[in-house]
């Protein structure tokens, strides 16, 4: 595949680039415009803006019949990427909500322009097909992220956050980057699409790029809080300021998962004879995906503070979605695409709540979510949607993604593995199920105490609710642009 | 188009749960009324939809069938057949006691009735489902209200207990099931969840002996078989009345209705490679359920292993693949879903009158609560397999069709039934007569709904006992569907 010339089309490809750019000059604008108690509305604005940008990119920057690589070789404009820049500005756009009123005080300018910037490199993460270019949108996306898991830097567990995700950040990136330059000088270009012929020609030593592969796959596995690459996540969730998190755990690691997906299918495709270095790679994350979700789901069961709890949980998800990844077939690249659509909204209201919990009782305790269905019907609602959708019950979205997954691997004669998915399940659903109960049956002292929501929150969850109720029901859209995504890549 | 009243009578609960959800919470009449509207509607749908299914005709009737994702061969396939059908209507029949039993329910009511109204649709679905995908689709819905309304609306001492033990046993059930599903969807080679087409998929021997358990006994777990029924009893004693009246009466049909649905008729010669091991089990059921039930001092604990004895009938007449058998048992599924609906909710009233379930300090309650206790000599004798009433014409056909196939094993099982005599005249002669204590002179007796619930329920049993031509017919028509695929006629 050869990079297509210059061609004012190519404008369209990067469309949503550019609207972040406008966006995040706009947001610094109207902090400096706006006093001080005005500038709570600069969510507004970088939310509603999100929205524009999602809608102009599914308008004017659609795949049908112009994908290909496009800017040199840098980018490929597909429905991969297109998939993965929804998810990045719907993800931003939520938090942006989420962010609101969660108690930043001050600095709005500078938060919402680190969000944007991170989901600019996320964007460019979804459509990397250079080593150059997947390189600088991986540190784009990551370093606006430790800035923003450190920005409550009065709270001393917040900096800690930031400085511990920024250490294991950048030494988990300097190992990838490692493994890419190796991989350039084996095979001559950086263009990840120019390499699978030269691997598949023979020439190359095997042992040599297996040592490459698990270079990179050090760095793809931190973005993405695969074993043995999670151990920041609990920490990191827990000390960051929670909307933070919840962009974090959803749109940062289907990001990852872009570049994971896209990256392994296009230098590592399955290749007659076997074995080849497909081979490895699969066994090699099928080994990741059971002991993400074993250790993601058993530590979860011992959790009592809420944001570690979801950050194991978040962890184990991580594992189911590699199944789909592992199962390396159309259905299962769509099942994958089709969890991470599923669990953006899903892990986001978790979140949500999480903040607005936490905002109101002050702690983030398991045990502050006691007399939580008495004291707000709504928001205990929203929690159990979430849970449930996290532990893959219908209607909700995580049940059609689990069993696509699951599918997928017994597709793919890897029965086993979708029995350890399914052994997880269930672990996962008593830790779920816990919590629901604690919000449901216990009692609070201060139960009868209202609960007040802003409106920003209120329009947040209403969205992810409905959206895990409709990706659960009308399945078909979404699965339809999962399979157009998978497809993208073998196609 | 017809009017789609399967869909109508599915999906009536959920629209009212839904309502209920947006209605203030303090609107606990109007909580109320939705909510027995909901089930009145459910019901005589259900009830026309019995009257109006044509026997002579046969297969499956009222069906709707909307692509769903056709991509992967998943679509909105809805009908009813004989076997079916009676169950239809038996949810309907719970699902409206049931809302009448808990009209005194005071702790968040709105929260209560939405959470019974989802697990309402789910069991309606299940039992109207033509599709494979949409089966797990409303067999895994009911998951959350079960362990939530356990939980929150049961019986304090052992509800947390209880309600995880019940919801992991059978989540564990449903998803091996669905690991065999989904084998049987990629090695049908059809592309298709349809089981209508499935059925003609022509699994190999091999693939079906392998797999038959897996899809079996993963649905049965939810049927109580043993050695995976103890989720059971423990369930149903934590569950507030309704839901142990929907989990025994239709809950636990939707399991062993599955097991007939997925596994049997689509793994026949899987089904016949094992029949003998579920006999064996299905038989230690009717009589160790019975036997536990025969000891127990819990009133609710005695009805509720009366429910793992039952259920083994149900089995063994799945596992006879005979006509007798297969009829017997689709006549069970819905006299035993009466019958204990019936056993819970008396259960439920006398708990709720004297604070007690403790069946020794019980006694006379026959003076002040005759409605109960006239209901539950009904349901016992039901229970016992009497003549004239629906338990026999379920029972003796189960016993023929076993005969046929094990004679030993079978005259093993009549001992559960002698048993199940014995454990019934013990509640009956202790609890409902004998001496009242003096601090129960004062309950009050059974309201208005109560007796209303009473004699639904009793009048049903008695009616096919007396008729059993109303139903016999119809189970036998959908037997004659399973024999086509089972083989032997």
């Amino acid at each position: 595949m050869t990079a297509a010339a210059y061609d004012p089309s190519m404008i369209l490809a990067i469309l949503p680039e550019i609207g972040l750019i406008v966006l995040g000059v706009l947001v610094l604008a109207f902090d400096l415009a706006w006093k001080e108690e005005r500038r709570r509305n600069i969510g507004w604005v970088s939310s509603f803006g999100l929205l524009v940008i999602a809608i102009l990119t599914a308008v004017f920057s659609h795949p049908v019949g112009n994908s290909g690589l496009v800017w040199g070789g840098m980018l490929r404009w597909d429905w991969l990427s297109f998939v993965f820049e929804m998810i990045a500005l719907a993800g931003a756009a939520i938090t942006s909500l989420f962010a609101m009123d969660s108690g930043l005080i001050g600095k709005r300018g500078e938060f919402y322009l680190l969000l944007l910037a991170s989901t600019f490199g996320m964007i460019l993460m979804g459509g990397a097909a250079d080593l150059v270019m997947l390189f600088l949108a991986i540190e784009m996306t990551s370093i606006p992220l430790y800035v923003l898991a450190g920005f409550s830097y009065k709270d001393a567990r917040s900096t800690e956050s930031g400085f511990k995700y920024f250490l294991f950040g950048a030494t988990t990136s300097a190992v990838m980057l490692y493994g890419f330059s190796l991989l350039a000088g084996l095979t001559g270009t950086t263009q990840i699409y120019q390499m699978a012929p030269v691997i598949q020609s023979g020439g190359l030593p095997l042992f040599a790029l297996i040592g490459v592969l698990m270079l990179i796959l050090v760095g793809f596995s931190f973005k993405i809080s695969a074993v043995p690459f999670q151990f920041w996540a609990p920490d990191v969730y827990e000390g960051a300021p929670t909307p933070v998190a919840g962009f974090l755990s959803t749109a940062s690691k289907a990001a990852g998962f872009a570049v994971l997906i896209r990256f392994l299918v296009a230098v590592f495709p399955a290749a007659q004879p076997a074995p080849s270095i497909h081979t490895y790679w699969v066994l090699l994350l099928a080994i990741v995906s059971t002991a993400t979700m074993i250790l993601g789901n058993v530590l979860a069961l011992a959790q009592k503070n809420i944001k570690r709890l979801v950050a194991y949980s978040s962890i184990a998800q991580a594992g189911y979605i590699l199944i789909g990844v592992v199962a390396a077939s159309g259905l299962g690249i769509s099942g994958s695409v089709y969890y991470l659509i599923a669990y953006l909204l899903t892990n986001l209201a978790a979140f949500g709540v999480i903040t607005i919990v936490g905002r109101m009782t002050g702690s983030d305790d398991v045990s502050a979510y006691a007399g939580l269905s008495r004291r707000s019907p709504g928001l205990a609602l929203v929690l159990l949607v979430a849970f449930l959708s996290l532990a893959g019950i219908p209607p909700f979205g995580g049940f059609f993604a689990k069993v696509l997954v699951f599918a997928a691997a017994v597709d793919s004669h890897l029965v086993w593995l979708a029995v350890v998915g399914i052994i997880n399940s269930v672990i996962a659903l008593y830790y779920y199920l816990t919590v629901l109960k604690v919000a449901y049956l216990y009692r609070s002292e201060d139960e009868t105490r209202p609960a007040a929501i802003s409106r920003p929150w209120t329009i947040a969850l209403v969205v992810c609710v409905l959206g895990i109720i409709v990706i659960g029901t009308l399945i078909g859209p979404w699965f339809n642009w999962s399979t157009l995504a998978a497809n993208s890549l073998f196609g | 188009m017809p009017f789609p009243i399967l869909s109508v009578i599915v999906f009536t609960p959920l629209a009212a749960g839904l309502l209920l959800l947006v209605i203030p919470a303090d609107r606990k009449t109007e909580v109320r009324v939705i909510s027995l509207a909901a089930a009145a509607i459910s019901l005589l749908l259900s009830l026309w939809t019995f009257i109006n299914y044509s026997i002579s005709a046969g297969g499956y009737q009222f069906v709707e069938h909307v692509p769903w994702l056709p991509a992967l061969g998943i679509s909105y396939y809805m009908g009813v057949d004989g076997i079916s059908l009676p169950l239809v209507l038996l949810t309907g029949i719970v699902v409206f006691c049931g809302v009448m039993i808990s009209w005194g329910v005071e702790d968040r009511p709105r929260e209560y009735y939405a959470f019974l109204m989802f697990l309402a649709t789910s069991v309606f679905g299940v039992f109207v489902s033509l599709d494979l995908f949409q089966l797990f689709f409303f067999f895994e819905i009911a998951v959350f209200p079960k362990y939530l309304m356990i939980v929150v609306w049961g019986y304090p001492k052992t509800r947390e207990y209880g309600g995880m033990k019940l919801t992991l046993y059978l989540f564990i059930g449903s998803v091996v099931a669905l690991v065999g599903a989904l084998a049987m969807y990629f090695a049908s080679g059809l592309h298709t969840f349809d089981l209508l087409a499935l059925e003609k998929a022509g699994f190999s021997t091999a693939f079906q002996r392998i797999w038959f358990p897996v899809v079996f006994f993963g649905f049965a777990v939810l049927g109580g078989i043993f050695p995976f029924h103890s989720w059971a009893p423990d369930g149903h004693v934590a569950a507030p009345t309704a839901v142990s009246m929907l989990l025994a009466g239709v809950e636990m049909k939707v399991g062993a209705f599955a097991a007939l649905r997925v596994a049997i008729s689509l793994l026949p010669d899987g089904a016949h490679y094992w029949s003998w091991l579920i006999l064996v089990l299905a038989t230690i059921n009717v009589v160790y359920g019975a036997f536990i039930a025969m000891i127990q001092t819990d009133f609710k604990y005695v009805i509720g292993f009366s429910s793992v004895s039952h259920m083994g009938l149900v089995l063994i007449g799945f596992a006879t693949l005979n006509r007798d058998g297969l009829t017997g048992a689709g006549m069970q599924m819905f006299s035993h879903g009466v019958m204990t609906a019936l056993f819970f909710a008396i259960v439920g009233m006398v708990y709720d009158r004297t604070h007690t379930r403790d069946i020794a300090q019980l006694g006379g309650l026959m003076k002040r609560l005759p409605w109960a206790g006239v209901g539950f000599i009904i349901g016992g004798l039901v229970s016992m397999g009497m003549p004239g009433f629906s338990g026999f014409v379920a029972e003796f056909p189960i016993f023929m069709g076993f005969w046929q196939v094990a004679p030993i094993l079978a005259v093993i099982a009549v001992l559960g039934v002698v048993i199940t005599a014995a454990y019934i005249f013990r509640v009956i002669g202790k609890v409902f007569f004998g001496e009242l204590s003096p601090e129960y002179e004062k309950i009050e007796p059974e309201k208005p709904l109560d007796k209303v619930a009473i004699g639904l329920l009793s009048l049903t049993m008695i009616g096919l006992g007396v008729l059993p031509g109303l139903m016999v017919p119809m189970i036998s028509s959908g037997v004659n569907h399973v024999l086509s695929l089972v083989g032997g006629a």
